[in-house]
Parts: structure tokens; sequence; C-alpha cells
């Protein structure tokens, strides 16, 4: 159980694996994610599914190298065991035809935003993928989110490809062409989902966003994952992961996205002390 | 009337060594203490206690055999009525229980049946005492225990033990519920946790972990594929104050705060990988078990000072009295009469500081406690860490995606006084079902649901 049957770099720090879990390959749905758990003394960590294969019973999860519990995930070569995946956990992403609906992924998320598109294209949407990273060498999914686009659009923060800037204003620009989506859907940094949804609300277009706060056990029980939407306390594990954009508290998501910024650092240091910097991998 | 001779004391750690840790606090009876102990019973004719333990252990039959150092007797005795006595012995609230139909009790100090049962079982454990089973005969039906807490052990051991396939399924990454992320380490080791549920295994259980019943697999998808569907997926969603500021850092649901420490071990982060927060001067608002446990966890974790923060009075507090005497020979603080009105924080988003109102004792209401009523008046209390230990509904998760399931208006699934649910062949019980209740009052509830499955499946073969 739990094989790491593939694994792929997909840009510095960014890996993506494929691993059996046939239970939830059966059951998955775009939008879902699953809790991972390295090793037995490792942490419940959230990863969204990108892709899944009911036949072959495995699911895809893509992550980036940030702390101790990816960088241990990152080090699992195929055929070794991962401690525990559960899932698929949340509600799945709602699709029908909306008409146009722009499609929003940032950075590793933009792995997270490519099963969402695909669905939207698959019920004959209008579907425009704005993708954005920090600079060309990490941008990922390129070609497969073009594949499931009718209009593929890239940003880059230091213009090394694509429009310079952020996700944001390539979202901008489109809506001053006189763009009119039915449907703003993204995934993405707290910071870049706050930039994102501020277009949105004052265009008052209709946005989804799929929100990473911190969690622990990812089915209800802890409140770890906690944000105030529309004024109101929510459990994004259970409740979410989606959410209309324009009524989070998206500066409360990102205070609370920080609280372990000191703890992770002190761990994180200990972990490369003891084992040092993967091949591909830099702090 | 003869003279009674007081309850022989369980041997403690001293408060100032064991706040330095998380190892358990009662170190139990040797041999001599329990047979001390055990000798104070009248052996009852008409067993009183019995009547007061909801799984109907027989007390006064394995006492008795304690008496006659026929300890593995003793065990087999207990463990005939209760799968996990190492457990229920250390966290049965047994003053409400058993202890008090004791006999003894109207004349003096009850019999210390909890501290003997636990003896038996860490006897027989050290003593690699095994129970034998009857070569069992299959009856051929297969059963689905939802959720591994102590209703669903219950469950699970009684139909093994009938001759049923089971499957247990939990969605956490190990079984125990409630025993092992909500009930700490040095109240319950979660080694004898794990020690006590592998005679699941050894009954022949089959447990599945990390399928969240409702997401990975469906009650429907689980009726196709089992003759029963037992629910005792518990009362594990939190509760919050709905006042401003409640989504602050360092404010953490006790549920957060205790999965941290005791499932998760975050205290020895970073051996472990889960962090949690050290706060200096800690609130812990409740004034139930779970917020004793809370704020002896925290005192454990470093904290300075710790204040139980309780909107009634210490008459009031639903924790146990002994669990109260703890906190505060560790150095707990309590401060009555208070209820948060809301939470400020500083630039960081990090809690600072409380608001509180002043509260008064009213008219009994419909608990039969007297009711809190704000005086008007409001204080400050400065805190760099919070713990709401206010309480919990039931886990909505399988209700919502069964609609076939009635519950009531809190949430609770309706069941009939054997355990069956408005939907055919799936039963429930535990804290699902009766709100937050006791260890033993989920097994009771999982021991009445094992019996009407097996009346309805084999005895009667309604189904």
């Amino acid at each position: 159980m739990y094989e790491v049957l593939r694994k792929k770099i997909l840009a510095p720090r960014i890996k993506e694996m494929d691993v059996y879990v046939p239970q939830i390959a059966k059951s998955a749905k775009p939008g879902q994610f699953v809790i991972v758990i390295p090793d037995e003394k490792g942490e419940r960590t959230p990863l969204t599914l990108v892709d899944w294969n009911r036949d072959e019973g495995w699911v895809r999860l893509v992550f980036l190298e940030v702390g101790v519990s990816t960088m241990k995930l990152g080090m699992k070569e195929p055929g070794s065991t991962l401690y525990y995946v559960a899932g698929p956990l949340g509600n799945p992403t709602h699709v029908e035809k909306f008409g146009t609906v722009v499609v929003i992924g940032g950075g590793v998320a933009i792995a997270a935003a490519y099963p969402i598109a695909r669905a939207f294209k698959e019920v004959s949407n209008h579907v425009i993928s704005v993708i954005g990273a920090r600079s060309a060498n990490l941008l990922i999914y390129e070609e497969l989110m073009r594949s499931v686009s009718d209009e593929l659009h890239i940003t880059t923060d230091d213009g090394s490809k694509g429009m310079k800037g952020f996700t944001s204003d390539a979202l901008v620009a489109l809506l001053n062409k006189g763009l009119k989506p039915n449907l703003v859907w993204m995934v993405g940094p707290a910071p870049m989902m706050k930039a994102c949804s501020e277009v949105t609300k004052k265009y008052r277009i209709k946005a989804i966003a799929s929100l990473n706060p911190i969690m622990v056990c990812g089915m209800g029980m802890c409140g770890a994952c906690r944000v105030k939407v529309g004024g109101k306390i929510r459990f994004t594990c259970y409740e979410g992961p989606e959410f209309d954009a324009n009524e989070v508290d998206w500066d409360e998501l990102i205070f609370r996205l920080k609280m372990y910024q000191k703890e992770e650092l002190e761990a994180l240091k200990l972990f490369l002390s003891k084992y040092g910097l993967g091949g591909d991998t830099h702090a | 009337m003869p003279k009674i001779k007081p309850r022989v004391p369980l041997p403690k750690r001293p408060p100032e060594e064991r706040i330095k840790d998380f190892n358990e606090v009662a170190l139990g009876y040797d041999e001599k203490l329990a047979i001390e102990e055990a000798s104070r019973c009248l052996q009852c004719p008409n067993k009183p206690c019995v009547k007061g333990c909801p799984v109907g252990v027989d007390i006064p039959r394995f006492i008795k055999l304690i008496r006659e150092r026929r300890f593995e007797e003793a065990y087999k005795v207990i463990k005939d009525k209760c799968p996990i006595p190492a457990i229920t012995g250390r966290v049965c609230p047994q003053e409400r229980q058993c202890e008090k139909y004791c006999t003894l009790a109207k004349l003096g100090q009850p019999i210390a049946i909890g501290a003997l049962e636990r003896f038996v079982a860490d006897w027989a454990r050290e003593h690699g005492i095994a129970v034998e089973h009857a070569p069992k005969t299959s009856v051929g039906k297969k059963v689905a225990v939802v959720g591994s807490g102590p209703a669903g052990i219950v469950v699970a051991a009684d139909l093994a033990r009938l001759g049923y396939e089971v499957t247990m399924f939990e969605a956490l990454h190990v079984p125990g519920g409630v025993l092992v992320y909500g009930i700490p380490e040095y109240r319950l080791p979660k080694k004898i946790v794990y020690d006590e549920i592998n005679y699941l295994r050894e009954l022949g259980v089959n447990i599945e972990i990390g399928v969240s019943v409702g997401r990975t697999i469906t009650v429907y998808d689980l009726l196709d594929e089992y003759d029963a569907v037992f629910v005792g997926t518990g009362a594990g969603h939190p509760r919050f104050l709905n006042v401003p500021g409640e989504n602050l850092n360092y404010i953490y649901t006790a549920n957060e705060f205790l999965t941290r420490i005791n499932l998760m071990r975050a205290y020895l982060f970073p051996e472990y990988d889960t962090p949690i927060h050290r706060g200096k001067r800690v609130a812990v608002i409740g004034g139930g078990n779970t917020a004793m446990d809370a704020a002896r966890s925290a005192l454990r974790l470093g904290a300075e000072e710790v204040h139980v923060l309780y909107r009634r009075t210490r008459a009031e507090m639903p924790a146990r009295k002994e669990e109260i005497e703890n906190a505060e020979e560790e150095g707990v603080k309590f401060v009555f009469l208070v209820q948060p009105k809301g939470f400020i924080g500083n630039d960081l988003g990090n809690v600072s500081e409380i608001m509180l109102k002043k509260m008064r004792l009213g008219e009994p209401d419909a608990s039969g406690r007297p009711r809190p009523i704000p005086t008007g008046e409001t204080i400050t209390f400065q805190a760099d860490m919070v713990i709401n230990a206010i309480g919990f509904y039931p886990n909505p998760l399988i209700p919502q995606t069964t609609p076939e399931i009635k519950t009531d208006k809190k949430g609770r699934i309706i069941v009939d006084s054997e355990g069956r649910t408005s939907m055919p062949r799936v039963y429930a019980g535990g804290d699902i079902v009766i709100g937050e209740g006791t260890v033993i009052e989920a097994m009771g509830w999982g021991r009445k649901a094992a019996l009407a499955i097996h009346k309805d499946l084999t005895i009667n073969k309604k189904i």
C-alpha cells in the first residue's frame, strides 16, 4: 500500500509523484485532496489531487519542497512506500457549463488547476487559463494546461516568459480587453489569490478560490484549517476547500499561514544539517 | 457495624516531577496493595456495583479472584465483558458508574474498582497473558464498523467473538478515536491503547486505516458489501464561541491542541515533525474534562501560567473532581464566572488579550445547573495562547452524505433503544448518538448495538 510508482522532477524543487492508493483513485473527483504522512514521525500534510487512474489505482501529486515534510516526500524513490495517504477529502469542484471560465494557477498550484481546467473543458466551457510563476524555469504543466484550454496566458514575475507581472495583472489585461467571464476559478499562494480576488470583486465577477490553510486532521475535527468567509467561521477541509473568493478574509488566512514559521525554519535547519541538500534542491 | 477500612490510595507521581513530562501520573497498585484493597470488598450477593457498569463486568467475582491471587482468572472475567480493561480502568469516571453503587460508598469509601481493573489488566499485559478464544464458528455474515473509538471497539470485539467477519474503518492513521487523539499520554499512555487494540486483530478484526466513510467510500457502498453497518463516528466536531477575533493565531480548539500533542506527538518536536505553539500565559475556556486535559498539557509544554476560565463556579464544573484536583496540584489556576466576549490580537495576527464578560449565577436552566447571566461588567485578560474547550458537536460527515439516516436538531443520529437507525441495516452508538458522553457509555451503546445486529442478522433472521 501507498507505494510510490513514479517520480519526476518538473522544475527545481518541484516534484511529481504517482502513488498506488486504489481506494482513493476509485472515488477521486476534481478539486479534492489527500492527507499524506511521509514516515512514522511525519506530520499530516494536505496535497491536492492532480490526476488519478481508476483502473491502475494510482493518484498523482505535485509538490514544492519547502520544508521537512515535502523534502521527506521528495526523497521517496519509486518502490518505497509512504506511511499513510488518506482521501479523497474535501468537496469536489462544482463543474457545470457556465460559459466562459477563467482558470488561474500560480506556482506549484498550476498542477492543481489542471484537473479543474480539464473538467470545465469536458463540459464544453470556453476555458481561458492564466498560469504564472516566479520565472520561466519554475513554470510547470504548461503543455498540459494548453491541452485543456481554449486560450493559455503565461506570466512570470521576472518577465523571463510570457507577460512580466502576476496572474492578477494578466486577469486585469483580459478584462480591460472586454472579456466578460462567467466564472473565475483560482488556486495558488494566498497573496496571489488575494490579488486576483481584489480584481474579481472590483469587476463583480463570480470567483471561486481553492484555499490552502494549515491542516491537521483534514476531516472536520480540529479546526486548524478554519477561515472566515462572509464573516463566518468555515472549515476548509470539509466545507471547502473551495469558497467564494470575493468573501474570503485573505489577510487572516495569510496571518494564519505564518503561525509556525519559526518552528518550520528550525526543523528545516535541523533536517538539512542531517541530510544535506538533495541534488536539485536548494534552501 | 464493622469498622470500614479506608480505601488504599493509588500511588501518584509528585506534581513538581510530573509536570516536567508527559509520562503517566498515577502509578497503579502493586500485588500487595491490590490484594489489600480487594479484601475490603463485601462480596454483596446482589452485586449493586455491576448495574453501574454499562458493559456489565462481573465486579465482585474478579475482585474475589484478586484476593485469592488468581490474577489470570480475574483478567479473563473482566475481559469477557470489557475488551479494553487497561483503558477503562484508567479513564472511566467510576465515581459516577460502578463505584457510585458500591455498598461501601454508603458507609465510607467505595472499593477502588477502576484501580483494581487497571491492576489486573496491567498485570496480564506484563505477564503476557492472552485470552484463549474458542475456535470460532463463522456465522457467514460480514459487518462494517465505522470509527475505531470505544463504541466501535466493543461492537467489533463482540461480533468477532460471535463469529462475524468484521472490518473496522478508521479515517485517521491510527485506530482508537478519542483514546489516541484526545486523552493525554499522562492519563492514558498510547502504548497501552495500541496493545489493547491489538486484541481486536487477535480476534480476527480487519482494521482499514485512512478510510473516511462519506468520502473514500459511502455507507451505500458498505451496504453492498456488508450485511450490516455500525456507525460510531463520535462527537469530534468543535464548537465555537462565535465572538470577534476567534481566528487569531494561537487560539486553538481543544481538539486541535490535543490532537497535535497526543496523536502527532508535537511535544517531541522537532524529533516529530508536527509543531505546536508554546504559550507563556495560556487561557483555557471551559470547565469539562477536555479543559482539564488541555490545561495540564499546556503546563507540560512549559507554560508559565495556565488559567482555566469558566462561566459558572467550581460547583458546576462538569470535569471529574479528581481531574480538577490533579490540575490544581500541578498549578493550574481557575477564574470563575467569566465568559469571552472577544479576542484582541497584535499586528502579527497573534492573540494577546481576551475581553471577558463577568457573570453571575441565575435560575437553573435545562441542564439543571444555574444559568450564567452577564453582570454588564467587562474585564480584559492577557494571554498569548488560548484553548477553546467549550464542547463538541457530533461528526457531521456521515449524516451529511447519507440523508436516510435521521438526526435530531443537535446533529445526533436517532436510534431505537437497541441502536437501530432509521436506515435498514445501519446501526449507531456512542457519542454520535448521545452527544458528549464518556468512554464507558459509548462502550455500553456498542454492546447494545452488537446485540441488536446479532439478533437481526442471526437469531431472528430479520434481515
